[in-house]
């Protein structure tokens, strides 16, 4: 895994629908600023940036990274751009942390963000290219027949969605950054709001917003503050098409998964990882990706969200912050759910902290569900 | 009442009548004349923009002290006017705002050019836009106008696109009403639509392979979101494994209500007549169902087995 490093600054912006004060750049300064604030340190103490987002056709904006290279303070230093689509904030702190893993830099900005209001994701993704056989409406149409087939296939009720749809939303109402936060919400709302893409409902789709989120990663040596020691890092993929492919539980995600847990030596993820931040854009994948990551049988994840496993107050707790469910900036959404698992384990995750987390997991994942980054952080030495 | 008894009458002063301002209103109106805005300040030191002659706080007269405020100024309250009347600023739906000008502490009402009620909110900055021409009234100001927050940038990008050789095979055989599929040499999986190499194993596809045009569906969306592509709201697309193949292909399913579709359901493709057929994926109007049993599914894959 090469050397040590350490997430040891963490910055996000409000996510909302519609940022009209500020600027890409501006917007992105934001998060880093913050996020070099709570290092206590400034641009000057910075090696290298690194940027994350999603389609440049989500803002019609080419090469993104060069013309926010300023905002971030990165003139006269190494700077990148990661894309890796909806997994993409995991990826970039991942791309970040090996350069310090690797002994290149001492210190690394990891910045991801989106700004939906300026055009539309379902745009975006639905492009009809000329010749495509391929009938696809939006994420939202893609994902909806590998949701029906985990229902065929695991025998889930029906009402499991909207128990995760109502839970993130109640976990969102504890973290001041999160998007949708819905007083009062409950199973009678998310079942009054139309079917989209049946069986995906309106409350059960993450929401468009705008927002970024940065994180300061540090090799042992530079340590400020509290860290988040990085006790494993992984990235798998695999091709959309191909024979054979499981879509319900991709074999990319069960082994990117397996890797992570060797690193960090854990054998039993329920029981050993106290908070998990998971990518569940859409309801149904928390107890998809519950068997995936293999935090519940095949077949049997839907049983823990059911019992209320995944609660803020259950033995698992997934989504703490309200998840993608809640907050939803594309590209850096990747990068919320790896920032809020080293938030837990340094304690400073304020009113939707899980008490006594020393090992969390970040996990993202994007494209047709073919593209997995995931890393586990502790609150002690690897 | 008969119509006889019904008759139009105006009261207006020929020329209008005149208003004389006294020194503060004149000052104002002068200052606008020349395109500037003006509070006056009171003794309590507040400056009230448009000055009034005496303050309404404590019915003193205000000071000699002129105050430029502005030019922008910030909406705090607004009421939408959709039906403009004669008599209105502006000949299309507009909002009537107090507008707190920056440096005043008051309001001042004036039309904003907001083009919806959607753009207007509270906080909002606007500046005015002037008359070609003014003559010392409140009309020389035309309106308020949203400062500039946002622009347009219209980003285009135009391509010719070719669907490569092996999305061409494809494509002739949909044109003949045949289905052309190829059988990878390294682990035999039939891929629909043809392609040239493996995705799993990467070897090159050579043996072309024709499916049927019946299969099953393995999994599905009821989509309530329209879609050119398809005829109606909702509509069903459908993940299908034609017989023969290994991987399926997305489609619409027609000819039966969306929630009677069901995973297993087989179904066959419905083609368009042959002198319509062009080489493109509309010659498959969508598929339908054959009346045959439901196929039964496979767990591992979510595939027919």
């Amino acid at each position: 895994m090469g050397n040590r490093c350490a997430v040891i600054g963490v910055g996000q912006t409000r996510y909302q629908t519609r940022r009209r004060d500020v600027s890409l750049a501006g917007l992105v300064r934001e998060a880093a600023l913050r996020a070099l604030e709570d290092a206590g340190l400034t641009f000057a103490d910075i090696d290298a940036v690194v940027i994350g987002k999603a389609p440049d056709l989500f803002e019609g904006v080419m090469m993104p990274e060069a013309y926010l290279a300023d905002a971030l303070g990165a003139a006269g230093k190494p700077v990148m751009r990661v894309h890796t689509a909806g997994s993409v904030g995991g990826s970039t702190a991942l791309v970040g942390a090996s350069l310090v893993q690797a002994g290149v830099h001492g210190r690394v900005l990891v910045v991801a963000f989106e700004k939906q209001s300026e055009s539309n994701a379902t745009w975006a993704l639905t492009t009809h290219l000329p010749f495509n056989a391929s009938l696809v409406v939006g994420a939202g149409g893609y994902f909806a027949p590998h949701i029906r087939e985990y229902m065929r296939r695991s025998g889930a009720p029906d009402h499991v969605g909207t128990l995760v749809a109502v839970k993130d939303r109640l976990n969102a109402l504890k973290n001041p950054y999160a998007h949708l936060r819905i007083p009062g919400i409950n199973r009678e709302m998310v079942e009054s709001t139309p079917m989209l893409w049946e069986p995906i409902r309106y409350l059960e789709t993450c929401p468009s917003s705008d927002g970024a989120c940065a994180m300061v990663l540090a090799a042992e040596d530079k340590v400020t503050g509290t860290p988040a020691w990085i006790h494993g890092t992984a990235m798998r993929s695999e091709p959309i098409t191909v024979a054979g492919r499981d879509v319900v539980s991709p074999r990319a995600g069960r082994d990117c998964a397996a890797d992570v847990y060797r690193q960090a030596g854990v054998t039993d993820p329920r029981r050993e990882i106290d908070v998990a931040e998971v990518y569940v854009p859409f309801s149904w994948y928390e107890p998809m990706w519950l068997e995936n990551l293999g935090f519940a049988a095949e077949g049997e994840g839907w049983k823990l969200t059911e019992a209320g496993c995944t609660a803020l107050d259950g033995d698992t707790p997934w989504n703490a912050s309200g998840g993608v469910l809640s907050s939803n900036p594309i590209g850096a959404s990747g990068l919320i759910r790896f920032a809020e698992a080293a938030l837990q384990v340094r304690g400073m995750a304020g009113e939707h902290q899980v008490e006594g987390a020393r090992l969390a997991l970040g996990h993202a994942y994007g494209g047709g569900a073919q593209f997995f980054a995931m890393w586990i952080v502790g609150s002690s030495k690897p | 009442m008969s119509e006889d008894l019904v008759a139009t009458h105006v009261l207006e002063f020929p020329g209008g009548y005149t208003r004389t301002t006294g020194p503060v209103i004149g000052r104002f109106l002068t200052e606008l004349r020349d395109r500037r805005l003006v509070g006056v300040r009171t003794a309590g030191g507040r400056v009230l923009v448009p000055p009034l002659e005496y303050d309404p706080d404590t019915g003193e007269p205000v000071t000699e002290e002129y105050v430029e405020v502005g030019p922008a100024g910030t909406v705090q309250a607004w009421a939408w006017v959709g039906s403009p009347r004669p008599g209105h600023p502006l000949d299309r739906p507009f909002a009537w705002a107090l507008i707190s000008l920056d440096g005043a502490d008051t309001a001042l009402v004036h039309a904003v050019d907001a083009g919806s009620p959607k753009a207007l909110r509270p906080g909002m900055r606007v500046r005015p836009r002037w008359r070609a021409a003014t003559t010392g009234h409140i009309t020389d100001i035309e309106c308020f106008l949203p400062e500039v927050a946002s622009l347009v940038a219209p980003v285009r990008a135009e391509y010719r696109v070719t669907p490569g050789r092996a999305l061409t095979r494809f494509l002739e055989g949909v044109r003949d009403g045949r289905f052309v599929g190829g059988r990878c040499a390294g682990c035999a999986a039939v891929y629909v639509p043809y392609r040239e190499s493996c995705p799993a194993c990467g070897s090159v596809v050579e043996e072309e392979v024709e499916v049927a045009d019946t299969g099953t569906v393995t999994t599905f969306a009821i989509n309530n979101l329209p879609d050119p592509r398809a005829p109606e709201v909702p509509f069903v697309s459908a993940y299908v494994l034609l017989d023969g193949a290994d991987t399926p292909m997305i489609t619409l399913i027609g000819g039966v209500p969306a929630h009677e579709v069901r995973q297993g359901m087989r179904v066959h493709a419905v083609w368009v007549p042959p002198e319509e057929r062009t080489l493109s994926m509309t010659n498959v109007k969508w598929f339908e169902p054959t009346g045959e049993p439901d196929a039964d599914l496979d767990d591992s894959t979510g595939g027919a087995r």
